[in-house]
């Protein structure tokens, strides 16, 4: 059978010889390799001030998108509940009001949608599920609290910034949905469905 | 020594001077525990601690006041005096060996001829040895007061490390006394100045096996069982918390610093600086090389103990045993047989 | 009275009364500890006599060592017991009797001794310096010394093979 990789090294076990036998020229051997380590480049990132980046295929917190004019996305339809594994999604549904049309893009919208972060294990499967382009996985996690409470994420946490209020925000965010759109190119079919 | 106390200036000198190098011991060892954990991190391509002050020089402060703050916890059934003693005695100890090293030659400040010796006793070595064996009180004394049947076994573990390698390190010693036919710390330092060689030179396997027992005495690793953690559930200082344990761990360091500056002086020429001719200087410039050359020998011998803690593993007790009893005796006998021979058939005219 | 005289005097106190601990302390380890106390109270003596070889060694070799292998001892047999078991009367006076009369023996016999009578020198004199103790040891009694470290390089090979039949 050959080796799966090519750096299995075979054991030697022949009798030590005398040089090895008073061990002194070896343990200087051993002080030469951690020599060798005292100068070589160190592999720490000072992590607060230097982070390091995410592949593009990370799953962190959920983020529910909006459309170009700040208009939610989410139809409240419940595939990504029915899709979600760990069933940390809930939400209600509501209709539109006339002159809401500003906030919802179409006739039935989200009006609670909550994730339980401690229940999500960020599998993906709701960002696969949904057909409105609404809901999507970001490159954060969830950080740490102290009450389980804070953990169940609701609207106000998970909705993408507005653009029309905090331009800037939605465009960072924005950005960064596009470049996982473009890593991920299953994820876009659903945008041909709107 | 105090019975000539009358002297009030002298008496004065020497407090002085005992304040000083008591203070620069703490401040060493202080930065020694930094020291270490910088240089564990480089040679494990990590950074050290870097966060408390620039480059982390603060993490020791940090750190005692971490150890101040934690809660004092004394074992109800342990007997109390005896618990407390056991760290103090650690600690006293570690200190006391600092009064015979010759920190630089004679220098005359405002008048008066200024020893940097605390102590020149004609037999500072064996002075040495002295508190060196009575460093295993502090170790049975706390192991035993803890009430706690593991501390006591690493406490009996750490004496018997201590004495077996004691052993090794007189005979060790015996062939360099030989050479120089003298216990004074200072006249092994002069002879040397004077002298064309350090004393690593006609005394290399003393030099070796002297280091390898002030390893064992210091319990550094590789001979550091009597705080081995993981495999024999730690050591004596196991029911030991907040500043109590501080003041063994620090007596550690205290103890290795004093023992490179022993080392230093006996084998490395002591404060001879090696290319200058201090009898050119000034006083205070020759004081001052001294003291570069002095603290440069030991900054590098405490470099050596931290470079082969983190290089090698720690022995198993009967391997530690065999190398005291069966390796480093007979070495030390051999060695001083040879320096005794050949010191009887070359130097007569001694 | 000078510094000497007043050393000399807490030393003495210091030896006695760590010595009668020794006796009056219930826990064998106290003894131990207070046994430690006087064998330094009695270096300390030997460096008044300006014996400072002789205090070293009683350090090193009584204090460092051979109380240590004691404590060991004592440690290991974890002798602390609630309460010794109460002697009987008899046994106590007899106890008494003849500890009594050691002494008296001991007092009668250094009484008239010519050391009794010799003046103590404080701070002079070499005997104890360790060239003057190794002139005597190599040139007066080199026979004896070598007897003896032979003995105990013996005890040492002893020791070894012992160590390496197990």
């Amino acid at each position: 059978m050959d080796a799966l990789t090519q750096r299995a090294k075979l054991v030697d076990r022949r009798p030590m010889n005398w040089l090895e036998k008073i061990y002194l020229w070896e343990i200087f051997k051993g002080m030469g390799i951690t020599l060798k380590h005292f100068f070589k480049k160190k592999v720490t990132i000072q992590y607060p001030e230097e982070k390091r980046p995410f592949s593009p295929v990370f799953r962190g917190l959920q983020v529910l998108n909006r459309d170009e004019e700040g208009r939610e996305r989410c139809t409240a339809c419940g595939l990504c509940a029915v899709a979600c594994p760990a069933e940390a999604i809930t939400m209600e549904g509501a209709e539109r009001l006339p002159g809401e049309e500003h906030l919802y893009r179409e006739e039935k919208y989200a009006a609670k949608y909550e994730i339980n972060m401690l229940r999500c294990i960020f599998c993906g499967l709701c960002e696969e599920a949904c057909p409105k382009d609404a809901i999507y996985l970001s490159e954060t996690f969830a950080p740490a609290n102290y009450s389980r409470k804070s953990f169940i994420y609701g609207k106000d946490d998970l909705l993408i910034p507005d653009p029309a209020t905090q331009p800037e925000e939605y465009a960072a965010a924005k950005g960064l949905l596009d470049k996982r759109k473009n890593h991920n190119p299953d994820l876009t079919k659903t945008n041909e469905l709107k | 020594m105090t019975l000539l106390a009358f002297d009030w200036g002298f008496a004065l000198e020497k407090l002085v001077l005992i304040a000083i190098v008591i203070t620069v011991s703490l401040v060493v060892a202080m930065y020694a525990t930094y020291a270490e954990r910088k240089v564990a991190g480089f040679m494990q391509d990590r950074l050290g601690p870097n966060r408390a002050g620039p480059f982390g020089l603060l993490q020791p402060l940090a750190d005692g006041l971490k150890l101040f703050f934690k809660e004092e916890i004394i074992p109800s059934n342990s007997n109390k005096f005896l618990f407390i003693l056991g760290p103090c005695l650690a600690m006293l100890t570690a200190m006391m060996t600092s009064a015979v090293i010759p920190w630089g030659g004679k220098v005359e400040l405002g008048g008066r001829m200024v020893d940097l010796q605390v102590a020149d006793i004609n037999i500072g070595i064996l002075y040495i040895f002295g508190v060196v064996s009575l460093g295993v009180y502090g170790m049975m004394i706390g192991g035993w007061a803890s009430n706690n049947k593991y501390s006591l076994m690493a406490a009996l573990r750490g004496a018997s490390q201590a004495i077996s390698y004691e052993l090794a390190m007189g005979l060790s010693l015996i062939a360099l006394l030989m050479l120089t036919g003298s216990l004074s710390l200072r006249t092994i330092t002069e002879q040397q100045i004077q002298g064309n060689w350090w004393n690593i030179v006609y005394q290399p396997l003393g030099f070796l096996l002297f280091f390898i027992c002030a390893l064992a005495e210091c319990n550094r690793a590789p001979f550091d069982l009597p705080e081995a953690e993981s495999e024999l559930n730690m050591g004596y200082h196991q029911e030991y918390s907040s500043m109590k344990l501080g003041f063994f761990l620090f007596s550690e360091y205290i103890n290795m610093f004093i023992s490179c500056t022993i080392i230093a002086t006996l084998f490395l020429g002591g404060y001879d600086m090696p290319f200058v001719d201090e009898a050119k200087l000034s006083g205070i410039a020759a004081l001052i090389v001294g003291l570069v050359a002095l603290f440069g020998k030991t900054f590098i011998l405490i470099f050596i103990f931290m470079w082969i803690r983190w290089t090698l593993p720690r022995f198993r007790y009967d391997q530690l045993m065999n190398l005291g009893w069966k390796g480093l005796i007979p070495l030390a006998l051999f060695n001083m047989v040879i320096t005794g021979a050949i010191v009887l058939f070359t130097m007569k005219a001694h | 009275m000078g510094i000497t005289q007043l050393l000399f005097w807490i030393l003495t106190i210091l030896t006695l009364g760590s010595a009668l601990m020794v006796i009056f302390s219930k826990n064998p380890v106290h003894s131990i500890l207070w046994l430690i106390v006087t064998f330094f109270s009695i270096s300390g003596h030997y460096v008044l006599l300006n014996a400072q070889f002789l205090a070293i060694v009683n350090i090193i070799v009584y204090a460092g060592a051979i109380m240590v292998l004691f404590l060991f001892v004592v440690m290991l047999m974890n002798l602390n017991m609630p309460a010794a078991p109460l002697k009987k009367k008899w046994l106590k006076f007899a106890g008494v009797l003849s500890g009594g009369s050691l002494m008296l023996v001991l007092i009668a016999a250094l009484k008239d001794t010519e050391s009794m009578r010799r003046e103590v020198l404080m701070q002079t004199g070499d005997i104890g310096l360790i060239n003057s103790l190794g002139m005597v040891l190599f040139k007066d009694y080199i026979l004896p010394f070598e007897i003896s470290s032979v003995l105990f390089l013996s005890a040492m090979v002893g020791a070894v093979v012992i160590g390496k039949k197990t």
